[in-house]
């Protein structure tokens, strides 16, 4: 009985629950999860900062980071901002940007990431505390106000090449977290843990197992090292209840032959049962990859009537270079087409099933395909407006010989089976793109210097806010993509920005390098 | 003490396998396309990692320091090999370093009359030797151990053939009509800044510009296509004799 009112207590007195991540659009000056929604949208409510004013937009204060190359998308809680680095986190005060408390934890001595930088995409906060997710594979949670250790969790053994850069999604009660390692022959997975015990909720294995739906897509034993990982944050209806996940390239990367089949679930979109993390849908984009085209995407989940009709929609620009709008619910195809240059499929059939060019698999000799391994887009996010009715992504122009070579499975080490040989800088390029959500038809698009490796986020403002490997951080016309602003970092971005409220007034903030900056009017 | 003694044994287990290890170029290479090529590039020419077709390695000066370096990797981004046989390692690093080998060649040029010749031509009125010249050019120092005598010879005779990585002369027209042309220094979405053939640069916001021409393909190196046969031979030993500081 006393537990049982102990626990209502904790419950009322918890500073974030799952109502108002739900509810995010009813607080704007608040960035309460990864993507400032549930649905991926990466989009701010606040319209303070506009295409007449966005000119006026100062530096306000900064931070430091230890390292270099940050990729943290900041999360911001009732006047304090959340900011990660790997096996770290700091608490801001949001109006000065100094430390309130900061925790950090090792890296192991043999600790190895195998085919991905060192970083830390964010945190996740629930309840009374925040979540992050550790290189050496552990989720662990501390105490919101201090930085306190509340609980941690393994969640993979490191050794074998499991890691997580991810920030972590936390739903109604649970930390849904997913694993790098795609080019090291792990078995990926997608996991939730129980958000007060950390005790395992569910685990989806993105490779099915002999029995087990999908297996017979690998040949013979191939699926015991057939990657799909699963690193980039996923998106959530809570409505339907259904946890939507992109997965990783099957490995060998770059060699197929000894996994023939279309390697399920590998370069797909599942959704899951937020209960119990059963599969309810697949829908694979690049059936048996040999290119490393991840599908480790944020999901948007977009409503718009399409052809007379409401649809629930789930869309993709993916690293393949083609766009999808698919039914939410069931999985089913709706529309898409190629928004970035590709040379490897004729197109999509009915299904969404690519139609193949013939011999545009690696070779010994290399093969020439658009785009390059690190695809037309990346882990950084897209951006969904609902006041545009636009998807905005940024935009890799960029192709690559591929080569194909032997594969030997040894544990934690690369298991990659060739390479790539990108073409020189000099015919690469990048842009920021806005698409019709159903169709991925372009509207416009603003040409970059060289692909990017920052996300894009967009306001009710009309703005989106991007930026460039030359240290651009820039303001765009949400309607026309015209340049109104932009600030020379000195430092290459590779983050997310986000948007949020100091007094009342609304504020940016994208990392750059070692930097992250915040803006105000 | 424990701890010293082990690190001394460590160590002489280490200098024992590599003296052991003899390099096997074919192995090396079946490793380097299964392990390193994903950052190093396939060619070795580089990509997520550093290029490694180079005489010099700055992070590995010797062998042994290659191999170290292999084994262990090095922090923050390249994991080590602990998974490589001694003679795994060896043969990796050996081939490593056959990727940046130039030959010495036997050429008919005499190397002190071409020093003459490069003062006397303007070559260091752009080009750094030994901490002498102007620096618009690139450094020289060393370029006899990175290319041949007759890359340097075609290099010469027409420079735009081999423009170094990322080298982009632009033309522009700034908003009062006057026409700068330069070596691109730096640019971003924005502005782009200019190297003057004056040692100089300077810097424009692109919005402002009446025109801006990139003119991909050329050099502001002249082309020494006219000097006499022996002239070029001479300059072309030179530069070759040009090894870097002893």
């Amino acid at each position: 009985m006393r537990v049982a009112i102990l626990m209502c207590g904790v419950a009322a007195l918890a500073q974030v629950p799952f109502e108002r991540i739900r509810d995010a659009a009813k607080e704007p000056g608040n960035w309460l999860t990864y993507s400032g929604n549930y649905q991926g949208h990466r989009y701010s409510p606040l319209a303070e900062i506009t295409p007449a004013n966005v000119g006026n937009l100062k530096v306000k204060w900064v931070y430091q980071f230890p390292g270099a190359r940050n990729q943290t998308s900041p999360l911001v809680v009732d006047g304090v901002m959340y900011v990660t680095s790997p096996h770290r986190v700091a608490a801001l005060d949001v109006k000065t940007g100094r430390e309130l408390w900061t925790w950090e934890r090792p890296i192991p001595k043999d600790y190895q990431s195998i085919g991905f930088g060192r970083v830390n995409r964010g945190p996740a906060v629930l309840g009374d505390k925040i979540y992050v997710a550790t290189l050496d594979c552990f989720l662990i949670a501390l105490d919101l106000k201090t930085g306190q250790q509340r609980w941690e969790v393994k969640v993979e053994d490191y050794k074998p090449g499991y890691s997580m850069t991810l920030a972590p999604l936390a739903i109604k009660g649970k930390i849904v977290v997913g694993v790098s390692g795609g080019e090291a022959g792990i078995r990926g997975f997608i996991d939730a843990y129980d958000s007060e015990s950390g005790k395992r909720a569910w685990r989806f294995f993105t490779i099915p197992a002999p029995g087990e739906p999908g297996n017979d897509t690998w040949a013979g034993d191939s699926w015991k090292t057939g990657a799909g990982s699963s690193w980039v944050t996923g998106a959530y209806d809570p409505e339907l209840n259904l946890v939507y996940w992109g997965v990783g390239n099957p490995g060998p990367d770059w060699n197929g032959d000894k996994r023939a089949g279309d390697n399920l679930f590998t370069c797909s979109f599942v959704a899951l049962d937020g209960d119990t993390g059963k599969l309810k849908w697949h829908f694979q984009f690049t059936p048996h990859d040999t290119h490393d085209w991840d599908s480790a995407h944020v999901p948007m989940l977009v409503d718009a009537t399409v052809r007379g009709r409401m649809r629930k929609m789930i869309v993709n620009p993916n690293r393949n270079a083609f766009y999808y709008a698919l039914d939410r619910e069931t999985g089913e195809f709706i529309g898409g087409e190629a928004y970035a240059k590709q040379t490897w499929a004729k197109g999509l059939d009915d299904k969404g099933r690519p139609i193949l060019v013939p011999g545009m698999d690696p070779s010994e000799a290399g093969t020439l395909v658009w785009p390059a391994l690190n695809g037309a887009t990346i882990w950084f996010s897209p951006s969904y407006s609902p006041k545009s009715g636009f998807v905005y992504v940024a935009t890799r122009e960029a192709a690559a010989t591929y080569f194909k070579r032997e594969a030997e499975f040894k544990p934690g080490t690369f298991f990659a089976g060739g390479g790539e040989r990108r073409i020189p800088e000099a015919e690469q390029w990048g842009a920021i793109r806005a698409l019709e959500p159903a169709s991925g038809k372009m509207v416009w698009e603003f040409k970059l210097l060289s692909p990017p490796w920052a996300g894009v986020m967009s306001t009710a403002g009309g703005l989106v806010f991007g930026g460039s490997n030359e240290g651009n951080i820039f303001a765009l016309d949400a309607r026309t993509g015209k340049p109104l602003w932009n600030f020379h970092s000195g430092g290459a971005v590779a983050a997310n920005p986000i948007s949020f409220a100091i007094d009342g007034k609304q504020h940016v903030a994208l990392a750059a390098d070692k930097v992250l900056y915040v803006f105000g009017l | 003490m424990r701890l010293l003694l082990l690190c001394w044994i460590s160590g002489f287990v280490w200098a024992q396998g590599a003296f052991d290890a003899v390099p096997d170029l074919a192995i090396g290479r079946k490793v380097f396309d299964s392990q390193c090529a994903l950052c190093h590039g396939a060619d070795g020419s580089g990509g997520r990692g550093p290029n490694l077709r180079m005489a010099k390695l700055k992070k590995a000066p010797d062998d042994a320091a290659l191999r170290k370096l292999i084994s262990e990797g090095l922090a923050p981004e390249m994991p080590g090999a602990w998974q490589l046989s001694i003679r795994e390692v060896a043969s990796v690093a050996g081939y490593v370093r056959s990727l940046g080998k130039v030959v010495v060649e036997e050429i008919p040029g005499v190397a002190l009359k071409g020093q003459e010749l490069f003062q006397k031509t303007g070559c260091s009125r752009c080009h750094i030797v030994n901490g002498k010249g102007t620096g618009g050019g690139p450094e020289l120092s060393a370029i006899g151990t990175r290319r041949n005598a007759r890359h340097l010879r075609e290099a010469l005779t027409a420079p735009a053939k081999f423009l170094p990585d990322g080298y982009l002369l632009v033309e522009v027209e700034d908003a009062r009509g006057r026409v700068v042309k330069g070596a691109k220094a730096n640019e971003d979405l924005f502005t782009i800044q200019l190297l003057l053939a004056n040692g100089r640069h300077e810097s424009f916001e692109k919005a402002g510009l009446k025109r801006l021409t990139r003119l991909a393909g050329q050099s502001a190196m002249p082309a020494f296509d006219k000097l006499p046969a022996v002239d070029l031979d001479d300059l072309v030993a030179y530069l070759v004799s040009l090894r870097g500081a002893e």
